[in-house]
């Protein structure tokens, strides 16, 4: 497994956000996890990420133990995340935003070449490498902030809400650009709302409700489910 | 009085406040990323004058070569006092984070009392009496020498911040915290060397200010209180705003103490400083809110 998230419990104060949560990633699965707003999954990432610090509970990747670690070095570990609401340095040139994102050890030696992948993968980039990303439509920040997570050479990828606030057309290219991650090898953890169109990708997915995993399958099993029907997809 | 006074009297305001501009820089640094006010600002100026008055006494240093090595000095005391008192702070409340820095600045205040005596001292150079006449203009030659010295700093510090990666990383952190954590940015180390280089700033302001003026132990807090205002005037966490901004409370300070009383030349600061949060509250270069 690439990923291993062992009963993690997260509270904010004595608000609990995470309860008992276990999750699994095999290497190079896609794996989703959907859920109402609130329900916990962008504390989940966080947990993960390093951002939130868990009370209990353990997060394994490649087989070794990164549970409170700080956030820049699990993100040295392999672990990329592309956030909800983006979180693109808005002052910042589009070419300065996807620097930042190389600055980890593991990625900083290979900067100009992963550079140039990147522009080859968003060519939209490359154009506007000049030009402050606060002034990017919000698609072209999401191909952004998608790209500043690739410049970290990441193995695991965990994107929150990549299509939300996006156009139809904007959501279609995001979900493709998922895909192609995926073919080149690296694992996904996808948080959606978009719920039927991320458990199609999924291999795994997970239910989170109130900070509980309550359901969990491949993502065929979870969208044939009735309760999921009728949850999330309105059906 | 004849026009070439004023002339005089503002050119020479301009170049302090160049100084002032530096000083109030390495403030504005600080706030505008670390997001906590140093309010023991001029008592760390204060401690890196009196460095260059031993260096000059000791080792015959000028203070503009002095600036050097006091620059690197005070980076690494503004680096560790970040590391260790300050970071557990940053999540506090501002009031808490307050009490903290006031508290360094009093330590500072009285270290320097019992060390140094509450008497002025002052660094003699060579060319302290020396000066540039153009046509009815006189200018000093250490004001001259002590605004190129703050302009070259500046050009450094921007150049710093617009070009290597590591400036292009505090830049990020001031931009979007949440995003510095979500690439995988040491946000702490960062803050380490920004505090680092604001302390660096003003004490390498303060080596040029000694060129200027005289060294008391308990001149600190005023010299706080100017970078203060000098950041508000020209706007929240705006570099060049803090220059700009030096720049226009030096002159202001020059002809108020021209126009009115020498004694009542922070009198004009003041008003501009009210005028700004009247008229202009986001300060002359700042982003509105």
């Amino acid at each position: 497994m690439t990923l291993e998230v062992r009963e993690l419990d997260l509270y904010y104060g004595d608000a609990q956000a995470l309860d008992k949560v276990s999750l699994s990633a095999a290497a190079g699965s896609v794996v989703a996890i959907v859920g109402a707003n609130g329900a916990g999954k962008s504390s989940l990432i966080r947990a993960i990420a390093g951002i939130e610090t868990p009370r209990a509970g353990s997060v394994r990747f490649k087989g070794e133990e990164i549970t409170g670690l700080p956030s820049y070095r699990i993100c040295d570990r392999g672990i990329g995340q592309v956030a909800e609401g983006r979180q693109v340095f808005p002052t910042l040139t589009v070419r300065e935003n996807l620097e930042m994102g190389a600055l980890l050890k593991r990625a900083r030696p290979r900067l100009a070449a992963t550079l140039e992948e990147v522009y080859a993968l968003f060519p939209r980039l490359r154009e506007r490498a000049g030009q402050a990303a606060g002034t990017l439509s919000g698609g072209e920040q999401q191909m952004l902030a998608i790209g500043r997570c690739l410049m970290g050479q990441p193995e695991l990828v965990m994107l929150d809400e990549p299509s939300l606030g996006l156009a139809p057309t904007v959501v279609q290219e995001v979900f493709q650009i998922v895909r192609q991650l995926n073919e080149r090898g690296i694992t996904i953890v996808l948080v959606e709302q978009n719920v039927a169109a991320s458990l199609k990708l999924a291999a795994r997915a997970y239910v989170l409700e109130n900070g509980r995993i309550v359901m969990q399958g491949t993502g065929a099993e979870l969208l044939a489910d009735d309760r999921v029907r009728q949850a999330y997809l309105g059906l | 009085m004849p026009l070439d006074f004023y002339l005089n009297a503002t050119l020479s305001g301009a170049l302090t406040g160049l100084v002032y501009g530096l000083m109030a820089l390495g403030l504005s640094v600080i706030f505008g990323v670390v997001r906590v006010v140093n309010f023991a600002h001029g008592e760390m100026m204060t401690a890196a004058m009196y460095v260059a008055i031993l260096l000059a006494a000791a080792l015959g240093l000028d203070p503009l070569v002095a600036m050097f090595p006091i620059g690197a000095l005070m980076f690494v005391a503004g680096y560790l006092l970040q590391r260790t008192l300050i970071n557990p702070f940053i999540v506090r409340p501002e009031h808490t984070q307050f009490m903290l820095m006031v508290a360094v600045a009093i330590i500072l205040v009285n270290a320097q009392l019992l060390i140094f005596g509450p008497n002025a001292r002052n660094v003699q150079v060579e060319y302290a009496l020396d000066s540039y006449a153009i046509g009815e203009i006189i200018i000093d030659k250490v004001r001259v020498y002590a605004a190129l010295a703050a302009l070259a700093v500046a050009a450094a510090l921007f150049a710093f911040f617009r070009f290597t990666l590591t400036g292009k990383a505090i830049r990020a952190c001031a931009d979007n915290h949440l995003g510095a954590q979500v690439v995988g940015l040491n946000v702490k180390q960062l803050y380490a060397i920004t505090f680092g280089i604001g302390a660096a700033c003003v004490g390498a302001a303060g080596c040029m200010l000694l060129l200027l003026v005289d060294v008391t132990p308990v001149q600190g807090p005023g010299y706080t209180l100017l970078a203060f205002i000098i950041v508000i005037v020209g706007g929240m966490g705006s570099l060049t705003g803090a220059l700009v901004a030096g720049l226009v409370i030096g002159v202001s300070e020059a002809l108020g103490g021209l126009l009115i009383l020498p004694s009542a030349k922070s009198m004009a600061t003041f008003a501009i400083l009210i005028l700004v949060l009247l008229f202009r509250p986001e300060g002359l270069l700042g982003r509105r809110a």
